[in-house]
């Protein structure tokens, strides 16, 4: 199991590297989606991998438990990043609207015209 | 237990809401309130100011839940320091939005500000690195609202790689955390002071990594080469009261430079020794280098400014980077002062872009006043630049006084000098297109300035206070720096700071 969540989160990482390094507005929106799935799930696994066990001590003394403190930040995280994706499409789709192109790079010979209009 | 140290948190949080919801279609009522808001927020901020006066480090337990399992707030000189700093820069930003207008020339400005006030005042007080990370993202959210606040093309696609790279920024850190829970099995500062030295340093792989990765992102806020690039976009293209509030996020990441590699990973601790100084110094000479050039090279006056910010975050870190006292307190003097003269520039930028056509530094037709303007320009760039008699020369020069070892000197004395001598003339000749030549320009009949476009004394009295505080700083440089002193001492001492927060609560 840790071999497959690993190499999951490598896969996910990877892939959202990759993405985030595009010229476009909606490959980059994915690969930052993608990274986040990749932080929250080894954040997750942070805690030790632990199978059928419950995040509370059992009362008779059975010390099998799995932590549940990264289960908590990961649940922020979850939140957190979700808010954040939502802010990054509307601010995206404000500058497509604005911009009638969706290039994540500002192109310079543009901003020079800007500054000596 | 005083419950003062959250209010910094809850003040803004209550009021961001209140104006976000109920005043939303009333401009005056908003403005009030958030100038009362802010006013408040200055007041908490000196009774905090002078509760950690006497040096005792003061803790506050979120549900009082003892420290390593619940969160707590700290308060020590450092904390105070800068929740002061950010609510008198905060203070002056918003009067000059104000009267400028430009809190209305979109939605939610004063909500967004309030919000913004309370992530920036929570990550400075926070004792839990997890919770340091969530003040991170609510000061950021809010920093994304105001960023694009009235929009515009250029303003939004320089927003949307503001956002992304800070995204980006997001995610490393969650990295880094889970990396840092993983192998200590715990957050909070003060616990992880306590344990991480116990690690011995072929075993500490996993806390180095977690360090380097913490410094990048820190490095993100703090503008550091060779991840400074998202500023001078950001900041150029900002509205100016945004960019000036702006002036304390890079500082938030230095703040965070100095909290957590120095009480965490600071000197001494085997796992971490020389690592992080290794990469900071030379990364802060790269970042005062690129500053002065982008200074010299700039083609319009907000990527001017943006510029001499990078090379004064590199001028803090360069001091930060050597980790002992004394260039720690010339670290925090100098931070003091250069978010004052960042804001005082930006300020008087926005008195005159708004009296020209673009912001571009080619000479036009002088603007209204532009005696006055080209005097406080010269003052804050004289500031800015290190020039005599204001706080910029003190700060550097204790910059320099701090940086004498002679493993540094070389480097450190050859950066900061010449760097400032390349902004210097890069400010000589911004000034002299925008306010010497433009003299000689007559102005097309149609196009003079009038009578109206003059600045009101509304409108010229922030940058003045931005002024006055840089003249304070300079004329009470010596009770501030005995402050500072006694500030970086506290700091430096982690024992102190570890039995404070992990003290067991008294019963009452």
């Amino acid at each position: 199991m840790e071999l497959l969540v690993a190499s999951a989160i490598g896969a996910m990482t990877a892939g959202g590297v990759y993405l985030l390094l595009r010229l476009r507005t909606f490959p980059v929106i994915l690969g930052l989606a993608l990274l986040s799935y990749a932080v929250n799930v080894f954040i997750f696994s942070s805690g030790r991998l632990a199978i059928d066990m419950s995040p509370i001590l059992s009362k008779y003394g059975d010390a099998s438990y799995t932590d549940p403190l990264p289960q908590a930040l990961v649940l922020t995280a979850i939140v957190i990043s979700f808010g954040m994706t939502a802010v990054l499409v509307m601010v995206s789709l404000g500058a497509f609207l604005e911009a009638d192109t969706d290039s994540i790079d500002i192109d310079p010979s543009e901003t020079d015209k800007d500054a000596t209009k | 237990m005083s419950h003062w140290i959250i209010l910094p948190v809850v003040l803004p949080a209550m009021l961001a809401p209140i104006i976000g919801f109920m005043m939303r279609h009333d401009i005056v009522l908003a403005r009030v309130t958030s100038v009362a808001g802010s006013v408040l927020l200055l007041g908490i901020s000196l009774v905090l100011m002078s509760m950690a006066m006497d040096g005792t480090t003061h803790i506050y337990r979120l549900g009082d839940w003892p420290a390593p399992f619940g969160i707590v707030l700290v308060l020590d000189r450092l904390s105070a320091l800068m929740v002061l700093l950010t609510s008198v820069l905060a203070f002056m930003v918003l009067l000059h939005a104000m009267a400028t207008g430009w809190d209305d020339r979109g939605k939610h400005f004063h909500a967004l500000f309030q919000f913004q006030l309370m992530g920036i005042c929570g990550a400075f007080l926070t004792g839990d690195i997890f919770n340091l990370f969530v003040f991170f993202e609510i000061l950021l959210i809010a920093s994304y609202g105001l960023m694009i606040h009235s929009g515009g093309r250029d303003r939004m696609r320089a927003g949307l790689q503001y956002v992304v790279m800070n995204l980006a920024g997001s995610t490393l850190f969650l990295f880094a955390l889970g990396t840092l829970y993983a192998s200590t099995g715990t957050l909070n500062i003060a616990d992880l002071a306590a344990n991480i030295p116990e690690i011995p340093a072929d075993e500490a792989g996993l806390v180095r990594v977690a360090a380097m990765l913490l410094m990048i992102v820190f490095a993100v806020k703090a503008a550091l080469f060779p991840v400074q690039f998202w500023l001078p976009a950001t900041y150029a293209n900002a509205p100016a009261p945004v960019a000036a509030l702006f002036a304390i996020m890079t500082k938030v990441g230095a703040y965070a430079i100095l909290r957590v590699h120095t009480v965490v990973f600071g000197p001494g601790v085997a796992g971490t020794e020389g690592m992080i100084d290794a990469w900071l110094f030379p990364a802060a000479l790269v970042t005062i280098a690129l500053g002065a050039f982008g200074v010299l090279g700039a083609k319009r006056l907000m990527s001017l400014i943006s510029f001499s910010v990078i090379g004064s975050m590199g001028t803090l870190l360069i001091a930060v980077a050597v980790f002992s006292p004394v260039a720690t307190t010339a670290a925090l003097y100098y931070m003091v002062h250069s978010t004052f003269a960042a804001a005082c520039l930006f300020l008087i930028a926005d008195l005159v872009v708004s009296r020209r056509r673009g912001d571009s530094l080619t000479p036009t037709f002088a603007t209204v006043q532009n005696g006055l303007f080209a005097a406080i320009f010269f003052a804050a760039a004289i500031a800015m630049a290190g020039m005599p008699p204001l706080s910029g020369f003190l700060g550097k020069l204790l910059v320099l006084d701090a940086l004498r070892d002679p493993g540094v000197i070389g480097w450190a004395w050859t950066a900061i000098l010449v760097g400032s001598l390349l902004t210097i003339v890069g400010f000589a000749r911004a000034g002299s297109a925008l306010f010497w030549k433009s003299t000689s320009i007559d102005a097309p009949v149609a196009e003079a300035p009038g009578p109206n476009d003059s600045a009101t004394v509304a409108q010229v009295a922030p940058v003045m206070l931005t002024l006055a505080a840089l003249v304070a700083l300079a004329v009470f440089a010596g009770p501030v720096a005995s402050y500072l002193e006694q500030t970086s001492a506290q700091l430096f001492d982690r024992s102190g700071y570890i039995s404070a927060v992990l003290a067991p609560v008294e019963e009452s």
